[in-house]
């Protein structure tokens, strides 16, 4: 199993421990080749950011991480079990600890906002009512939503939706969140809301992130800053340097994985497909 | 043009696997735990309450119309006073039970596609499997329970109505006596024919709920797949419930009569 060192893995919260694993995963679809040998490492508390095209494959790794889909070879590892091979009923359990904001929210839009956002605490599990609801409260206040609880997905702007996802996603406490184009579709300054809640939920929550994006914008700002919080206040800060090791890039194209590195890597990059890319 | 038919061929067998599975999959879900019993209650309402006030006007003028060709028919044997016996048999054997299931075909089977369907496009059934549900559970067997349950209790109301129809008519236009009306029909009606009326709207709403289900969830192609989708809901369970019908029909004259 491919591992990898960061300096400071024993800063309380963030451990080298592998969180998701592929090795040497494919897919295709009938003819068209989606993903081809591509194999990474996730670490606990870290952030992977996959950039590419659209159709390069970068939310297919999200479904294949959630077992939505099932790769044609190859192997899926999630916190130590090998997920790849199990059934949709091992699956929900794996889910648990698992969190995604699919692309446009994808929210119930027959329940309210306090419905989506508590949807996994009222149905898959025993919590009280009461206790579901101040959740609930809790995670709309933290992504400042908290007056639109009891509004419909259908009365809220495109950027609120997206971060009723987060909120849906985040309610269960998730160990690892997951982030289909967050920000796509969205003005610079509501992405910017979008990437402070990622910011904050990763290090104040220490939650793992795999961020899929083509927007290079949003990506550069999550692996480059951090969130701080210094005598009760919140800050967001530039990150230092071992902080922005912990956010990794990966390019993808045409099922490949074309460069893997952080960010101050992928901006020094020769290549010419990258610089392309990022011009 | 081998190899089209061959692919057709492979296509409607796959399809075929995939319903089968699904309803396996939906009466596995209907007799074992997590049940989602809230959304069941809410598909009791939808579904039967929701139909009601379509299958009584179908009911009600199909009696009425029954009742006004018959008459003329058996005016020429002399036979008028008969006309109840043939508004009830004919509606609780074969009218009720079809019509009120094309009915459902149109309504239920129709909405039940076009909200899954849509569901699919948008991600939703993703969303719900990501946050650990079953969408079969959670869709799929509360539909499955309420149009199983409540066909055959709507068919028995659209049966009631058109028989009193078929009495408006009977009595107000065909000049017959209410009681004879009453009696022929009493007289006329076998226990067999109320099984064969109340067995056949448990499988039609079986069916038209487990192809609504079956074609929503295999939506693809955005807005226009969800148009599509519940085009071929209609017309799928709309033939599904003549056809159905038919072979139940021929099942139980074997087995009742």
């Amino acid at each position: 199993m491919q591992t990898r060192t960061v300096e400071g893995a024993n800063v309380p919260g963030t451990t080298d421990r592998p969180v998701v694993v592929f090795e040497n995963v494919s897919l295709a679809f009938d003819d068209k080749v989606i993903l081809r040998d591509v194999s990474f490492t996730v670490s606990e508390g870290h952030t992977k950011i996959f950039l590419g095209a659209s159709g390069a494959g970068k939310s297919t790794i999200l479904k294949l991480i959630l077992g939505l889909l099932k790769p044609d070879g190859g192997r899926i590892w999630f916190n130590g079990e090998r997920v790849d091979t199990m059934s949709e009923r091992e699956m929900m359990k794996v889910r648990a600890d698992l969190g995604m904001v699919f692309q446009e929210g994808a929210l119930f839009d027959s329940l309210t906002v306090a419905e989506n956002v508590g949807y996994k605490l009222y149905e898959e599990t025993d919590m009280p009512i009461q206790d579901v609801r101040r959740r609930v409260e809790e995670v709309l206040g933290f992504i400042g939503l908290g007056e639109y609880i009891d509004q419909m997905p259908s009365e809220l702007s495109g950027g609120q939706r997206r971060r009723v996802a987060i909120a849906r996603a985040i309610a269960p406490k998730p160990r690892v969140l997951l982030y289909d184009e967050p920000t796509t579709g969205l003005d610079p300054i509501t992405a910017s809301t979008v990437d402070d809640e990622i910011i904050k939920l990763r290090d104040l929550e220490n939650v793992t992130s795999i961020l899929v994006t083509h927007q290079l914008r949003d990506a550069f700002y999550v692996a480059t800053h951090e969130a701080v919080r210094e005598s009760g206040r919140l800050r967001l800060s530039p990150a230092d340097e071992r902080k922005a090791d912990e956010a990794e890039f990966i390019m993808l194209q045409d099922g490949l994985i074309h460069f893997e590195g952080n960010a101050a890597e992928i901006r020094t990059s020769g290549d010419p497909y990258l610089k392309n890319f990022l011009s | 043009m081998l190899t089209f038919i061959g692919e057709k061929i492979k296509g409607w067998l796959l399809e075929v696997q995939e319903y089968v599975r699904l309803c396996g999959a939906a009466i596995r879900g209907s007799v074992t735990r997590p049940f989602y019993f809230h959304d069941v209650v809410e598909q009791f309402e939808i579904i039967g309450l929701g139909s009601l006030t379509v299958v009584v006007l179908t009911g009600f003028f199909t009696g009425a119309v029954l009742a006004l060709q018959s008459g003329m028919t058996l005016d020429q044997f002399g036979a008028r006073p008969f006309v109840g016996r043939l508004v009830s048999a004919s509606m609780i054997k074969e009218l009720g039970p079809v019509l009120t299931g094309l009915m459902l075909a149109g309504r239920v089977g129709s909405g039940i596609a076009a909200e899954l369907g849509s569901m699919v496009v948008t991600d939703q059934i993703n969303a719900l499997r990501a946050l650990g549900t079953d969408p079969i559970r959670k869709l799929v067997v509360p539909r499955l329970l309420a149009g199983f349950w409540m066909a055959p209790v709507l068919t028995v109301i659209a049966n009631a109505v058109g028989i009193l129809g078929g009495w408006l008519i009977a009595v107000f236009q065909l000049r017959v006596a209410s009681s004879l009306y009453w009696s022929s029909i009493i007289e006329g009606l076998y226990l067999e024919d109320a099984w064969m009326g109340l067995i056949k709207p448990f499988t039609l709403g079986f069916v038209i709920v487990t192809i609504g289900c079956h074609v929503g969830l295999r939506t693809r192609g955005g807005t226009q797949g969800v148009g599509r989708a519940t085009t071929n809901a209609v017309v799928a369970s709309s033939v599904a419930v003549i056809a159905v019908d038919f072979f139940v029909t021929r099942l139980l004259f074997t087995v009742l009569y």
